[in-house]
């Protein structure tokens, strides 16, 4: 019969464990587990960037509920064990209640009634609560800790109606609670008691280093201050109170203030627990059938809190209690971090200062740049290391300080590496066991199995396969080495670089075929270029390139647009749908204006907004009412959905403006006139400025027009303030406003027939290179600068306003919303 | 046993190669017509974040939502992600009208892989 197996916890260490003892021995236990959170297991590390919303709860889980099911693994979600009968070898647990916190010593359960769990063995991986230091007024609505899936959802839904953040706590968490918080447009403060940010991975002076540098972010920062209370009014938080009587604003608390193990279920069964819950170098409790691993355990007077430490008890304790490998010992970890806060690198290891006169301390600083390196060596080994704003050679540090190497001479090479540049260690010098992926806690030893057993031969591969170099990134060079060593090259998965996956022929090639065949339409680039075999991901991408070849001629498919292009409005999150109207350079009438607020009245818009492209977007429009809102606006489509050629911004130029020296709202405006509606492979957002003050942010955009003194005007190309801030590189000066219409032609023109769907300008230009580009576009080094420039000609002589299809839609049924159907018969099942 | 049927409408209803969507019941159901001539019947929201799948480009037997783009196959209703699906429905042609079955119990929130939809 197989032995019972009860694991407490199924957080991080938990789920670890028992995909090490599953990987060992697939079939020897009956798997139990309980988890006192609702949800199955999460990487807790990427918790931020759901705050931040750029990761979706569901991309950070880690086994899916399928998992547990294929093991055969019995779940107990929302349950929480709080007693190990020694003598009967049982475990009890009790539901909790909906509205209790997993991770408080809270009693709130759904009923009393016990769960009674008979164990051969029991595995504690409780882990660890957020500490909240004594604060008056704690717990009150607008409060929070950050901790789990359930506290970011309801930080971000609280945000939504404050001004001001407080994050009490400086560390790594709390830092990005605060980064969470700034991408809700909120005023954030960090308080932290201690004299520096990060005191247990910085010393002083690198802690101010990062001050500034998150100061320099937006976020205010103040250290050295204990917070007394939250002050209220009218039940509301609207100040927090410091020991020295002084006190700040804000509207929320949010406190990231350190973590303490929890052991309540250890202490309950009589458990030896000192901080946390003491273990020995097999992971044993003081009960010999007990084990304990990962933040809730003590072992050797350390408690640990990085996920690197608990991946290796993991491995020693599936190898204790399997009996694979009953010799296994956990003999302690050095402990080291890499990470990046708010997108500041930082690696940490050992030591942070030292006061022994002996040993040699090294340190470079670089404060306009934010870089700070130390370095602390005592007998020729690494003893300490502080790496911040620059972390290239954290690997190599990392790896000599982990496995006490000697390191070299020359210091220098430590901090900045072989005058060559070579790393110092190479991936393949390290043992099996190593951790290259420090996120997901994957082994070289997996790495290397996805890569010699499982044929992976790209770092993408490897990925899907290990999870490795799907956290940070930071550790995908390792990666490509070892497939480098192991297999002569690393190859690149031929699709990337397809023009779409489901036809496989890059871009060239693509429209050499498309053109010599007399391809146009998407049905017919399937037939013909992919066995008949239609592709969902494919279809907007080829249509968008259709239309680009065969300007006018192209047959046009609409199912093989996106929604945004079927209907000429962009879809929101409800369903509903934007309408922005063109204002051409942004210059609008009363009249407009007039028709505009008519409009959003008579159709119940729910939100009118200025647009960050100076136009006027009026949300929430269903799209049954499209064809209705555009005719009574009587105004052009402005685009504001598709890709394509966007708008064209302006500072107010030479009429008014005192320091205009190009007529800059003249110019926006015949550009617009001119470009309005071409379509590329990714949006296009132009501006123009009429002096070098660059009032409309003409250097940040794909394409910007800058007037300069005498009249003349520099072109701008492959700027971006996006996620991606770039600023354009210049491609020329120009004398006049139809030479500046020209060169931006031609260079769409040349973008649209060379760039990647959904390339950027700013990613085809730094591809292509500046330089290339010139002697193309400016130079006509390939003498296909009139072609460039008829082609797109051609384009825009067969614009048509879209929304013109108010009067008479492209198919039937194009703006019909949801069709009530009613049950209709009732039949005998006859199959 | 009695089962209950729907008349949907003519084939020619739905635009060639894309989908409309249908209040049933109360439920919304998004009705496919695929170039070759195959009509699908799913439930329209997506588990992700309630996008309106029979607004998405299909192509190969899978829809994409329009929203954030996961995937579902339209014959099984299985999503990109293993933890994610949506209900299907059996539609079928009969000249040129399409018909659904249409379950008798009201619709319940399936059991099945799905259950972090709450997230």
């Amino acid at each position: 019969m197989k032995k019972k197996l009860v694991v407490i916890g199924n957080g991080m260490a938990g789920a670890r464990v028992v995909e090490e003892i599953l990987s060992r021995t697939p079939d020897q236990f009956e798997i139990v587990m309980f988890g006192a959170e609702p949800y199955g297991n999460y990487n807790r590390i990427l918790l931020s960037n759901v705050l931040n919303q750029t990761q979706d709860p569901t991309e950070v889980m880690m086994n899916p509920f399928s998992w547990y099911k294929e093991n055969h693994i019995t779940l107990h979600l929302g349950v929480k064990a709080f007693k190990i009968d020694r003598t009967k070898k049982v475990v009890l647990g009790k539901p909790l209640s909906p509205e209790a916190v997993p991770y408080l010593h809270d009693e709130k359960f759904a009923t009393q009634e016990e769960m009674v769990v008979p164990y051969d063995y029991v595995i504690i991986a409780t882990g660890s609560r957020p500490f909240v230091p004594p604060i008056e007024g704690w717990g009150q609505a607008g409060t929070f800790l950050f901790r789990t899936l359930d506290d970011c959802h309801s930080i971000a839904q609280y945000s939504q109606k404050c001004h001001k953040a407080v994050v009490i706590g400086g560390g790594l968490l709390g830092l990005e609670a605060a980064r969470g918080l700034l991408t809700h447009q909120l005023e954030v403060t960090v308080v932290e008691a201690a004299a520096g940010l990060m005191a247990n991975q910085l010393d002083q002076e690198s802690a101010q280093i990062l001050k500034r540098t998150m100061e320099a972010m937006g976020i205010r920062v103040l250290t050295s201050m204990k917070t007394s209370k939250i002050i209220s009014n009218e039940n509301k938080i609207s100040a927090l109170g410091f020991s020295d009587g002084t006190s700040i604003e804000t509207d929320m608390v949010v406190v990231s203030a350190g973590i303490r193990p929890i052991t309540e279920v250890a202490q309950a069964s009589g458990l030896n627990v000192n901080k946390g819950i003491v273990c020995d170098d097999q992971m044993r409790t003081s009960d010999f059938d007990i084990f304990s691993l990962g933040e809730c355990v003590e072992h050797r007077g350390k408690l640990y809190g990085l996920v690197e430490p608990i991946w290796e008890q993991a491995r020693v304790l599936a190898d204790i209690v399997t009996g694979v490998a009953p010799q296994a010992v956990y003999m302690g970890s050095k402990t080291g971090t890499k990470l990046k806060v708010m997108g500041v690198e930082l690696a940490s290891m050992g030591e942070k200062d030292t006061d022994r006169i002996e040993d040699e301390v090294l340190v470079y600083r670089d404060p306009n740049r934010g870089i700070y390196k130390k370095l602390i060596v005592r007998d020729n080994k690494i003893h300490g290391a502080i790496l911040l704003g620059d972390t290239e050679f954290a690997d190599t540090l990392m790896q000599l300080f982990m496995r006490e190497e000697a390191v070299p001479q020359n210091r220098s090479e430590l901090l900045f590496g072989f005058v060559s540049g070579a790393a110092l260690v190479k991936a393949s010098d390290l043992p099996d066991h190593a951790q290259i992926c420090n996120c997901n806690g994957v082994s070289k030893k997996q790495i290397m199995h996805a890569i010699t057993e499982n044929n992976c031969s790209s770092v993408a591969a490897v990925g899907g396969k290990t999870k490795a170099g799907k956290g940070c990134g930071s550790c995908r060079g390792m990666i490509a080495q070892l497939i480098e060593d192991c297999l002569g090259k690393v190859s690149y998965d031929a699709s990337e670089h397809y023009y779409v996956t489901g036809v496989p022929l890059e871009k060239s090639q693509l429209v050499r075929e498309i053109q010599t065949r007399g391809l146009k339409s998407v049905s017919r680039v399937f037939e013909i270029l992919a066995q008949g075999k239609e592709d969902a991901d494919s279809k907007a991408g080829l249509a968008s390139l259709l239309k680009t070849i065969w300007p006018g001629e192209y047959e046009d498919e609409r199912d093989a647009r996106f929604i945004n292009d079927r209907v000429h409005a962009n879809i929101q999150k409800d369903g509903t749908f934007s309408v922005v109207p063109r204002i051409y350079g942004g210059v609008t009438t009363p009249d407009e204006l007039m028709r505009i607020a008519q409009a959003a009245v008579k159709y119940k818009v729910k939100m009118v907004k200025i647009t960050g492209g100076q136009r006027i977007d009026l949300l929430g429009v269903k799209k049954e009412v499209l064809p209705l809102i555009w005719k009574d606006l009587g105004m052009p489509s402005g685009h504001a959905y598709t890709k394509a050629f966007r708008t064209c911004k302006s500072c107010v130029g030479t009429d008014f403006c005192r320091y205009g020296v190009g007529d800059s709202i003249d110019l926006a405006q015949a550009i617009e006139y001119r470009f309005q509606g071409i379509e590329s492979p990714h949006k296009m957002k132009l501006a123009t400025a009429g002096c070098p003050r660059n009032c409309s942010e003409a250097y940040v955009k794909d394409i910007g027009a800058v007037a300069i003194e005498g009249g003349s005007w520099e072109i701008y190309i492959g700027g971006a303030a996006g996620s991606t801030v770039r600023k354009g590189d210049l491609l020329c000066t120009v004398k006049t406003q139809e030479e500046v219409l020209a060169m931006i032609g031609r260079f769409i023109q040349y973008y649209r027939e060379h760039a990647k769907y959904l390339e950027r300008t700013y990613g085809f230009v730094e591809r292509i290179g500046i330089d290339i580009l010139r002697n193309i576009l400016v130079k006509d080094s390939l003498g296909i600068c009139n072609q460039l420039d008829e082609r797109i000609a051609q384009a825009v002589a067969a614009y048509k306003d879209p929304w013109k299809e108010a009067d008479i839609p492209a198919y039937s049924g194009q703006f019909e919303g949801p069709r009530l159907i009613e049950v209709l018969r009732e039949a005998e099942n006859n199959g | 046993m009695k089962k209950r049927f729907v008349n949907i409408g003519p084939i020619d209803r739905i635009p060639l190669g894309q989908g409309i969507s249908f209040l049933i019941d109360g439920e919304e159901i998004a009705v496919f017509r695929s170039r070759g001539g195959e009509i699908f019947a799913i439930e329209n929201r997506c588990p992700h974040r309630q996008g309106p799948l029979s607004e998405g480009i299909i192509g190969g037997g899978k829809v994409i939502c329009p929203l954030h783009g996961h995937k579902f196959d339209l014959a099984t209703g299985q999503g990109g992600e293993k933890h994610e699906c949506v209900r299907v429905f059996k539609v079928w042609k009969d000249e040129d009208q399409i018909f659904m079955e249409w379950p008798t119990a009201k619709i319940k929130p399936q059991e099945k892989d799905c259950a972090m939809v709450g997230l």
